[in-house]
């Protein structure tokens, strides 16, 4: 396939970018969509040109590193996954395909498709956690049973991958469903009930210092999370925050 | 110098209690006087920076990726070892050591490996006590499923995505030290020297891959976990970014090298489907627990299924090869990985390959639908004999349990495994050789640790799966944070370590010359270009099998590509900003050297062992041939040149295990 790429450009933080043309030629559609971005930077490094920057690591799926805007999309057109599992069978020659980073006012951009999600690591350093020592004296792992509906709910929470794909595609820039998600994860399971109160508040009041906006429940975030993490989650938060608020 | 590694004396069940109780401790007050380094944030890192900080440590952790989160060892998938008998099936600590070491063909350290069963049940409570979500039964309590090499079920699961949970684990615990403040953060950052000052490691060199600034950060001591080094084959799978630089810069300041030629090539990956690769996906071995591995018994079926004539769906059970279970009836599709592996290859070098580049073997799931979908029908009080019924009732249970396995397939390759079976390839996964440590996981460097898969203690020459996630978690949680007190109990009135000294000044001149070398160099090939090249020469000549000849082959080839690549490297952009092709050529340049000391590592292995496969060395049904005289450990003394590396022996003595021939028959 032939393509045209129109790739926002920006040098740094402080440069104001643009969107810029590239066409490619001979895509294979069983290359991932990185994989393309990969061909095309190294015909950039050998024209001389400066490459794209982007962010990737496992290309698996699993890490949360790669993002992208795809065709207005977070993580492209194919739904349940993210960019690097996305493949260039979803396209078709001679199509123009538009590439921009995630925008949020919480996400900055560093360079190019680069964004700072630093501000989803302090949610979590203020609650995101189950305050136990790793002193190899817990109790034996089952003397604590677990409805396994529970912990498979749990589980599908804890599924969530950090990529923020859920901020990017809500209009708000809200973190709801990100937040929601550990937050539930340990809402639902009795290790998690002691620190119940203090950790939603907390949590909460981080996301909105680091400047996510509120949720609206358009449920778009749901469509795009590459993890199929449930709303579910996020009305759990807002009763657990309730909850909070009323013992507080 | 010679190697001690430090085993305690006693009888091996009582060695590890009996040497917590002795060595020397640092009391609460004086661990806020000591700074520890903490290089990357995987499970061994990310779980040791948080134990280190709980016990009061300050702990300054680094990662290259943009959270401790992303670390690789949230891609593995299928479990953790634990030896918790909680299937009632027999296991035990002296089980699970055992299994281990002969998994690893005799060639890791009795002591380190009894250690780790023994801390592995912890590991589980520790878990758990996180908040863990592990998968459990109707009853409430934990589940386990069965992987290769051994006889009972002790894998503890979270679906898929036992990795991704375990290190979300150890995460939440750095967080809450971060939240602390007993930890300080430092994420994109890529560490690109140790420094040594009066022979004790002190500190590192560091770059911000934000805005390329070179730091100095010093400590008391330094760990290193920073996993392993498969991606010298260029396609793994590694991550992207997951390199060697950490390691090889403390081996060339002083850490020995262990066992660089085993590697272990995992029997299930997804095969490579053209130059474009980037990187090759794993399927879990858990999948071996219901895949049924094939190839076709004729020919000429193989022929029909190439060119797209013939369905492996229509091809009746009597014109299939289930080769494991022919070969190896006692574990049949749950061999270990390295017998697993060398299988496929063998099929495939006949001729029996069923893709279009003649690699690729089946793993069906036909069997396992059926069987399931009739127990569900039974239990359900439905009709076992419809089979549309049967198929889909089955279906659900394997998407219950293997789903997100099955869907990454799918999204790659473009085809349904439910309905048709997943066509899968050996490729580079783990290496089990790494910086030597000593019993306390210290390098041969005073105050330079290494832990997880970053060091090479505890595998031998092949791991057995589900045992990296637990390797990880017991030097990281239960293992380093104890054993380097004994070494910091030394440190407590040293007070803080200036970094405005000529031996940072000296590391830190050293990263900065390199840097400009390589932005300046203005050749004509991308980074990538020699990267591949090298794989190539890795997987061709040190892979699956490997012979004297081409070896020696790989050496020069290795050697004149590093020189090609000095010269000839195009790397765009500036020191001073973000610059992934940047830190790209640094970790290549740093593969290029390791790649040559793991050729000159097979050449010297004159046997067979695990991973380490010499064509030379085999016994009349192709099985791997080891040889007493290589009942070593190969520890290599960096001297320049990776050609000029000296060589150390650390033998291994097996005291309470008997040596024998390695067989899953």
């Amino acid at each position: 396939m032939n393509l045209t790429l129109k790739i926002w450009r920006q040098k740094n933080a402080k440069d104001k970018g643009k969107m810029v043309n590239y066409q490619i030629a001979d895509v294979s559609p069983d290359m991932s969509f990185l994989e393309m971005l990969d061909v095309l930077n190294n015909q950039l490094i050998e024209k001389g040109d400066e490459p794209v920057a982007f962010d990737h690591d496992c290309r698996e799926g699993i890490c949360g590193m790669c993002s992208l805007y795809i065709n207005g999309e977070a993580h492209g057109p194919d739904r349940g996954i993210t960019t690097c599992q996305l493949h260039m069978r979803k396209f078709k020659d001679g199509d123009t395909i538009y590439i921009e980073p995630f925008r949020a006012k919480a996400f900055p951009v560093i360079k190019d498709l680069v964004v700072d999600r630093s501000a989803f690591d302090r949610v979590q350093h203020a609650g995101g956690f189950v305050s136990v020592n790793t002193s190899g004296n817990t109790q034996d792992a089952n003397a604590i049973p677990i409805n396994k509906q529970d912990a498979d709910a749990a589980f599908d929470a804890a599924t969530c991958i950090g990529c923020g794909a859920c901020v990017a595609t809500c209009k708000n820039s809200s973190a709801m469903l990100f937040v929601s998600a550990k937050v539930s994860q340990y809402a639902l399971l009795p290790q998690g009930q002691v620190e119940a109160t203090d950790r939603v508040l907390n949590m909460v009041k981080q996301m909105d210092e680091e400047g996510f906006g509120n949720c609206t429940n358009t449920g778009a975030c749901e469509v795009e999370c590459p993890k199929g993490i449930s709303l579910e989650n996020i009305a759990r938060m807002n009763r657990e925050y309730l909850k909070a608020s009323l013992k507080g | 110098m010679a190697l001690d590694s430090k085993i305690p004396s006693g009888p091996l069940a009582d060695k590890w209690t009996k040497h917590k109780n002795e060595i020397n401790l640092v009391n609460p007050a004086n661990k806020r006087l000591i700074d520890v380094i903490v290089v990357g944030t995987g499970l061994a890192g990310g779980s040791a920076a948080a134990t280190l900080a709980e016990l009061g440590y300050n702990v300054k952790a680094f990662c290259f990726q943009d959270s401790p989160r992303r670390a690789h060892s949230i891609a593995a998938q299928g479990g953790i070892n634990a030896a918790k008998n909680y299937q009632g099936d027999g296991d035990s600590t002296y089980r699970l050591f055992y299994d281990t070491v002969k998994g690893g063909d005799y060639r890791s350290r009795e002591a380190n490996v009894y250690r780790l069963a023994e801390v592995s049940a912890n590991i589980i409570d520790q878990c758990v006590a996180q908040g863990v979500p592990f998968a459990r039964d109707y009853g409430g309590l934990l589940d386990n499923r069965s992987f290769g090499g051994v006889l009972v079920s002790r894998t503890f699961y979270a679906k898929g995505q036992t990795g991704q949970q375990l290190l979300l684990g150890a995460y939440s615990a750095m967080n809450r030290q971060i939240g602390r403040g007993k930890i300080k953060m430092y994420n994109r950052h890529e560490m690109l020297d140790v420094v040594i000052v009066d022979g004790k490691a002190r500190g590192i060199i560091a770059r911000n891959l934000v805005t390329g600034e070179i730091e100095r950060h010093s400590a008391h001591a330094v760990v290193l976990g920073t996993g392993g080094y498969g991606n010298v084959f260029f396609l793994s799978t590694n991550a992207m970014g997951s390199n060697v630089t950490a390691a090889w810069k403390a081996h060339k300041r002083g850490a020995y090298f262990a066992n660089p030629c085993y590697t272990q090539i995992h029997p299930t990956c997804i095969p490579v489907s053209g130059d474009h690769q980037s990187k090759l996906t794993l399927m879990s071995e858990s999948l071996r627990n219901d895949g049924r591995i094939w190839v076709p018994k004729n020919i000429k079926d193989v022929e029909a299924i190439r060119a797209g004539k013939l369905r492996p769906t229509d091809l009746a059970e009597e014109d299939r090869d289930y080769y494991l279970e022919r070969r190896y009836p006692a574990f049949g599709n749950l061999v270990p990985r390295d017998v697993a592996s060398r299988a496929a290859k063998e099929r495939c070098d006949a001729g029996y390959g069923v893709n279009a580049t003649g690699e690729a073997v089946y793993l069906d799931f036909a069997a396992a639908i059926q069987r399931y979908g009739k127990e569900q029908a039974h239990i359900k009080g439905l009709n076992e004999n419809d089979a549309a019924l049967v198929k889909k009732l089955g279906q659900e249970v394997v998407r219950t349990k293997y789903g997100n396995l099955f869907q990454m397939y799918e999204k790659i390759v473009d085809q349904n495994p439910y309905e048709t079976p997943m066509m899968i390839y050996p490729a580079v996964h783990y290496t089990m050789g790494g910086i030597w440590v000593d019993y306390n996981l210290q390098t041969t460097v005073p105050g330079l640790y290494a832990i997880g898969e970053a060091n090479f203690s505890d595998h031998g020459a092949n791991r057995l799966g589900a045992s990296a996630l637990m390797q990880g978690l017991a030097d990281g949680y239960f293992v380093l944070p104890y054993t380097i007190g004994d070494y910091l109990s030394d440190d407590i009135r040293t007070g803080p370590i200036s970094t405005d000294s000529p031996e940072f000044e000296e590391a830190e001149k050293n990263v900065r010359d390199n840097i400009n070398h390589l932005v300046n160099n203005n050749g004509s090939k991308p980074v990538d270009y020699f990267h591949k090249k090298l794989g190539k020469i890795m997987w061709n000549k040190c892979g699956m099998s490997r012979n004297e000849k081409e070896l020696k082959e790989a050496i020069e080839e290795i050697s004149s590509l590093r020189k090609e690549f000095w010269s000839d490297v195009r790397v765009p952009g500036g020191a001073d900003e973000f610059n992934e092709e940047l830190a790209k050529a640094g970790r290549v340049a740093d593969f290029l050297e390791l790649g040559e000391l793991f050729a000159k590592d097979a050449l010297l292995r004159e046997e067979s062992a695990g991973g380490h496969f010499r064509e030379e060395y085999q016994t009349e049904e192709g099985e791997a041939k080891r040889r007493k005289e290589f009942q070593f450990v190969s520890a290599w003394e960096y001297k320049g040149e990776p050609k000029d590396a000296l060589l150390h022996k650390e033998d291994l003595v097996y005291e309470n295990i008997e040596v024998k021939e390695r067989s899953y028959k």
